[in-house]
């Protein structure tokens, strides 16, 4: 079998915090002992709550950020091998998105240098109408009018300036973006227009995405698999039909039930176990299974040993007691 | 929300402006406002005046004439602006003076301008060890008494004129380099730059495109504040004799001289006064309309 487009083995993150004049140093760890695999023109969503990783395992991948330990492979070869003039050829093929749309764009370059920069960067050579005509292509592929080139960020909506961030990612045709909660800042019938986008993007280029979203109805829609994060571990790792018809780690299954159904009566039928207490501070994770203090199914053993990712078929979960709590 | 492709492509075409890049639309948008216009072509006229003005005008700067110390204006005898205590005549010595003072404004200032925002955007960009490094150069440069450093460069290479820029040169570009530095710390963490970096843009690059542009309006506001700051450090220096050497002037030397006689002279110190004010005003309102103009929020 020929190498997937991306694997991720073992991946660890953290941010060293000083404490203070005399403290020790600490290590927060964003993301911990992540591996999953990436095929080509796949969508893998990567959910969780505020704070569980998930941005972070993102820039990671895309080594925005180093990471502590892990290996990030692209189609076999070692990103962390690569130096940095290296990896720089290599992000011809890796772009990313960003959530907040606005932000993401230079307030002082129009929208033509922002979607050409990485053109710039990598064809520095290429004659100037060339150019020009790629990335009037480009902003009609992701629908927006070609004219709007010599005009600047702050005079568009958010949902346009997402689109010039695709447009962006998209100038190089990449094998992969990585999109970072992409419609979180939007309004909701945006967030479907950027999604189909995407989508649509998706199926005409073959892209691989990595979507990173907290949304779990706009992960369902537009992922092959999901992947649950939980204070940078991955709790559950499945089919997109599978996890949510048959959601196994405990964890998965709050974040499911928690979704709203757009209909009062099935919604005001369905029993409510909401998920209690906060997420607990990286920086002190609870011993042995991280999610055990706020578990349904916890049992004194689950504060002591930390569950191994158990693979079954496509189905990854971490969690030995998954069949008792399967309602 | 419109959507962009609900927008019809002649209305997109009529707000689309036709400048292309930072650098035409803001001289487009300089041309718009009227303040920056109109204080350019003043300070251009005095520009122009203490070039070719010394070379035409009634009297030598150096030329004494006894008869006529502290002599008031008089058209009738070319002393459009009177004569001083050696009984020189005024006005040939305001516009000379014009010249030291802006050639030295604007030589400091791009020194400032060029060491300072280059120095402040790596050591704010790179960070770590390599911003502290330059920025304790900078702290030590800053410690330095300005007169001792001033002292020691006329010990050793005498009193030369170019030394005054050197000096000048030296200080003026500090202030530059940490206010760029807050700026470049500042924005290194905003989305577009992890952008950039993702876009495969390498870290020179991120620096000419995105840093230094997005720290231009206090540059350049600050920019407008050197000159005037350097020509008065300028005319200290020289009152301490450390300065230009007589029969050489300035505007700063020539104020400090009037201020000394405006009781029984008022003209000494009005004149040079009035020339350093209006360069000043036309500065600061050139400053402030760049500002505006290089900032494409604010059309």
């Amino acid at each position: 079998m020929s190498a997937p487009l991306l694997a991720v083995e073992g991946l660890r993150v953290g941010f060293p915090l000083s404490g203070g004049l005399l403290g020790r140093v600490r290590t927060l760890v964003a993301v911990d002992d992540v591996s999953f695999e990436l095929a080509a023109g796949e969508t893998l969503g990567v959910v969780g709550e505020s704070g569980c990783g998930k941005s972070t395992l993102g820039r990671a991948v895309l080594r925005l950020i180093p990471a502590s330990a892990g290996r990030i492979a692209w189609l076999g070869q070692d990103l962390g091998t690569l130096d940095e003039s290296a990896m720089r050829a290599r992000r011809r093929d890796m772009q990313v998105i960003f959530q907040d749309p606005l932000a993401a764009l230079d307030p002082r370059m129009t929208v033509g240098d922002i979607v050409a920069e990485p053109l710039r960067a990598f064809q520095p050579d290429q004659p100037k109408a060339e150019r020009r005509a790629l990335v009037e292509d480009t902003l009609r592929l992701v629908g927006l009018a070609p004219e709007m080139i010599n005009r600047y960020p702050h005079e568009f909506s958010g949902g346009q300036c997402q689109r010039i961030g695709i447009a962006r990612a998209m100038v190089l045709r990449p094998k992969l973006i990585v999109c970072d909660e992409p419609v979180s800042a939007l309004d909701a019938s945006i967030q479907a227009q950027i999604v189909n986008l995407l989508r649509r993007l998706q199926r005409e280029f073959g892209i691989a995405l990595l979507f990173i979203s907290h949304n779990l109805s706009v992960v369902r829609h537009i992922s092959h698999r999901v992947m649950v994060l939980y204070l940078g571990r991955v709790v559950e790792l499945a089919p997109t039909a599978a996890l949510f018809a048959r959601p196994r780690h405990p964890y998965t299954r709050a974040l499911i039930v928690a979704v709203p159904v757009p209909d009062p009566v099935v919604e005001r039928a369905r029993a409510h176990v909401p998920l209690g207490g906060e997420v607990p501070s990286p920086l002190r994770p609870p011993s042995g299974c991280a999610f055990h203090t706020r578990c349904a199914i916890a049992r004194p053993a689950c504060a002591r040993d930390r569950p191994a990712l158990e693979t079954d078929g496509a189905r990854r979960v971490a969690c030995p007691h998954w069949r008792d709590g399967a309602g | 929300m419109t959507e962009a492709h609900a927008v019809p492509a002649v209305e997109a075409a009529a707000l689309a402006p036709a400048g292309r890049g930072l650098w035409s639309d803001a001289w487009r948008r300089l041309r718009r406002n009227r303040a920056a216009i109109a204080a350019s072509v003043v300070l251009a006229l005095i520009a122009v005046a203490a070039i070719v003005g010394p070379e035409v005008a009634p009297h030598a700067i150096d030329a004494i004439y006894w008869d006529r110390v502290d002599a008031p204006p008089d058209f009738a005898n070319g002393h459009y602006f009177g004569t001083e205590s050696n009984g020189r005549d005024l006005f040939a010595r305001t516009l000379f003076g014009g010249r030291v003072s802006l050639a030295l404004g604007i030589a400091a200032t791009l020194v400032s301008l060029v060491i300072g925002v280059g120095w402040g955007a790596i050591a704010g960009f790179i960070g770590g060890r390599v911003d502290a490094i330059m920025m304790r150069t900078v702290d030590i440069l800053y410690a330095l008494p300005f007169m001792f450093f001033v002292i020691l460069l006329m010990v050793y290479f005498g009193r030369e004129p170019l030394l005054i820029f050197v000096a000048l040169g030296a200080v003026s570009w500090l202030d530059m380099a940490r206010i760029v530095r807050g700026q470049a710390l500042s924005l290194k963490r905003r989305e577009f730059i992890e952008a950039a970096r993702a876009a495969g843009t390498g870290t020179g690059a991120i620096i000419l495109r995105h840093i230094v542009p997005n720290c231009l309006g206090p540059v350049i506001v600050f920019a407008t504040l050197t000159v005037p700051q350097v020509i008065l450090l300028e005319s200290f220096l020289s009152f301490l004799g450390l300065g230009v050497r007589e029969p050489m002037t300035s505007w700063g030397v020539l104020i400090a001289d009037g201020a000394r006689r405006v009781e029984t002279a008022w003209w000494q110190l009005v004149f040079p006064s009035a020339f350093l004010a209006a360069t000043l005003f036309c500065l600061n309102f050139i400053g402030d309309g760049l500002r505006d103009a290089l900032d494409p929020k604010d059309r």
